[in-house]
């Protein structure tokens, strides 16, 4: 059942629940942190209303630069901003940044240890009709291997929004992913949010099965495990920050449930669940299935054609629990 | 303000000073690139000695101005510059690229936090001194005394990132940046001419609404000159195309781009060593 001590959305389940872009959670924290800090700045490489950096623009227009179309420029002014105490925040499309500009943010920013935070919206394929060259599938992989680098991946636009806060004081590189247009709000303004820590959705005494999932996706696991209730316990977890890992969280899960199914809107080569599978296989080995993308580029299509295809959809989910329930 | 004659010559004591410890130190690492260090030494010598307002007693007081290497592969200069102005011991210039040394082969921040930026991978520097110029705007709009200096190669102009940076601090006009080209002509493939024409570079700067001053790089009057030049100027960012001798101050190198990077053994460093010590023979004792 819904884990209701996260004083989550209790119509999360309801056929009209609330879907709102994660990407306007970013933009709404990004103001708010702007209110907060003096030392926010915003940077956008022609994309301000594409990725919600219009209301930081439109409040704090001396605190915004506007870089044209020109990704790896962005990477580098907001490093040399960061050097100069300012909290650089950089926004464009996930392929683009931290996509194109990757070698950008790696030195300038990561092994220059400059503390800036970067959105990349348009992530997975549930941006739809743009099609592959749009679709974000590798950018978890690309920053997760980078030292100092933390990475979060919210499920909804309420935790992008707290995301985007928390952000402000971690002083290092943070990339926040964000997905997906309607997304349906799981959380609310009460859940707790802290970077680093997952946390439990969906709760059973006994799972045979633990769930654990990132971005928007989440809500199609959670479906999974309302539609396999009273036949197969599972718990869900969602997983925001991929970086660092709540190892501690995922072993008691893995501990617990004894089999394990990691779910992302990513090529699985090295993303969340390369992740957890890093985690476990050195510390509590069980069987694992990955639900992702299988070395595949994405293309147009409406977002749930598009889950389905490539597999993965409540009823994707379901088939890996009674396969992994085989093993 | 006119350098004096006594400044000419302190300057040029200190540029040679720095070439010694160039050849001197890549010799003992066994690897490195001494082509750029050398013909960038008079500059670094006016920056260091003259024009930089900074504390190397206190490398992090908030007013100094920023330096930002771009091309890090000519670190030895840098780190022979910081030397001789008292950041660390001359002593230390002898651990370059040694495991656990402060002194990396490309500068490092994590390794040496008195640095503005970790650098080496080329095209990079560019944009972070624009960075650095635009949250002095953000700050002190037009009050700021503080400027940014941003040293550049002529082959790292190849990058397109550098025409990205070059193209938004036109755009935001800012006059509290200053980027230095050292247009010594080589990179490591070959000339640049061949490799790939950069000229007419002057013009490329002016389109992007830059102020473009030409200097030789190795006149310490002319070197000086242009850096206060720049600070009359408002209203846009100034570039120095600085034109020097890759090499310079050993023969041998002199314009030579096998020299880029190229490793100098014993005896090479010996005859390097002599030259610069004679002041190429003007004279006699060592």
């Amino acid at each position: 059942m819904l884990n209701l001590e996260l004083k989550l959305n209790t119509k999360l389940f309801d056929k009209k629940t609330e879907q709102v872009p994660i990407r306007n959670g970013f933009g709404e924290g990004l103001l708010e942190a702007g209110q907060k800090n003096k030392n926010v700045v915003g940077l956008c490489a022609d994309l301000v209303e594409s990725t919600k950096m219009n209301l930081f623009a439109e409040k704090f227009p001396n605190r915004f630069i506007e870089l044209g179309v020109a990704e790896q420029n962005l990477a580098g002014v907001a490093s040399g901003l960061a050097t100069m105490g300012k909290i650089p925040f950089i926004s464009s499309y996930a392929t683009f940044s931290p996509g194109r500009n990757w070698e950008q943010i790696r030195t300038t920013i990561c092994y220059n240890d400059r503390p800036v935070k970067i959105a990349g919206s348009h992530a997975g394929v549930s941006v739809g009709p743009d099609g592959g060259t749009h679709q974000g599938l590798e950018d978890i992989a690309i920053t997760r291997v980078l030292p100092r680098m933390i990475v979060i991946s919210p499920c909804d636009a309420i935790e992008a929004k707290k995301a985007t806060l928390a952000s402000i004081d971690t002083g290092t590189p943070v990339y926040i992913r964000l997905a997906r247009e309607k997304t349906p709000v799981m959380t609310t303004f009460e859940t707790p949010f802290e970077i680093g820590r997952a946390q439990i959705f969906w709760k059973s005494s006994k799972p045979k099965v633990g769930i654990i999932a990132t971005g928007a996706l989440l809500y199609q696991a959670l479906l999974a495990a309302k539609e396999l209730k009273g036949k197969v316990d599972v718990e869900v977890m969602n997983l925001s920050t991929i970086k660092p890992l709540d190892e501690k969280a995922i072993m008691e899960l893995a501990q617990k449930a004894g089999r394990i199914i990691t779910v992302e809107e990513h090529q699985i080569a090295g993303g969340m669940g390369s992740a957890v599978a890093e985690c476990l296989s050195q510390n509590c080995p069980v069987p694992m299935e990955f639900i992702g993308i299988r070395d595949q580029f994405g293309q147009s299509g409406t977002p749930d054609e598009l889950i389905t295809h490539y597999g993965m959809d409540v009823k994707s989910i379901i088939k890996a629990v009674e396969k992994i329930l085989k093993r | 303000m006119a350098l004096t004659d006594e400044q000419i010559t302190g300057l040029e004591e200190k540029a040679n000073d720095i070439r010694i410890s160039i050849i001197d130190i890549v010799e003992d690492a066994g690897s490195g690139h001494v082509a750029g260090p050398l013909d960038m030494a008079d500059i670094f010598a006016v920056l260091f000695f003259h024009t930089l307002r900074h504390d190397p007693k206190n490398p992090s007081w908030p007013e100094r101005d920023r330096l930002v290497l771009s091309n890090g592969h000519i670190c030895p200069v840098l780190y022979a510059a910081m030397a001789y102005s008292g950041y660390f011991s001359v002593e230390e210039l002898k651990t370059l690229r040694q495991f656990g040394s402060r002194l990396q082969g490309h500068p490092h921040r994590d390794f040496l936090p008195m640095l503005e930026t970790s650098s080496g991978p080329l095209g990079l520097g560019l944009s972070q001194a624009v960075g650095m110029a635009l949250a002095d705007k953000i700050d002190h709009g037009l009050t700021s005394a503080r400027r940014i200096y941003a040293l550049l190669s002529d082959g790292e102009l190849e990058e397109g990132n550098t025409w990205e940076a070059a193209m938004l601090a036109g755009k935001e006009k800012l006059h509290n940046l200053v980027a230095v080209i050292d247009r010594n002509n080589i990179q490591i493939d070959g000339y640049t001419e061949n490799v790939m024409p950069l000229e007419p570079l002057s013009d490329k700067w002016r389109a992007w609404n830059w102020h473009v001053i030409e200097i030789d790089g190795h006149n310490m009057e002319e070197i000086a000159d242009s850096f206060e030049a720049a600070k009359s100027i408002f209203g846009k960012p100034t570039i120095i195309i600085a034109h020097t001798i890759a090499g310079k101050g050993v023969k041998e190198f002199e314009r030579d781009y096998r020299w880029h990077s190229q490793i100098i053994n014993k005896e090479k460093e010996k005859m390097a060593l002599k030259e610069l010590r004679t002041l190429g023979g003007k004279i006699e004792k060592e």
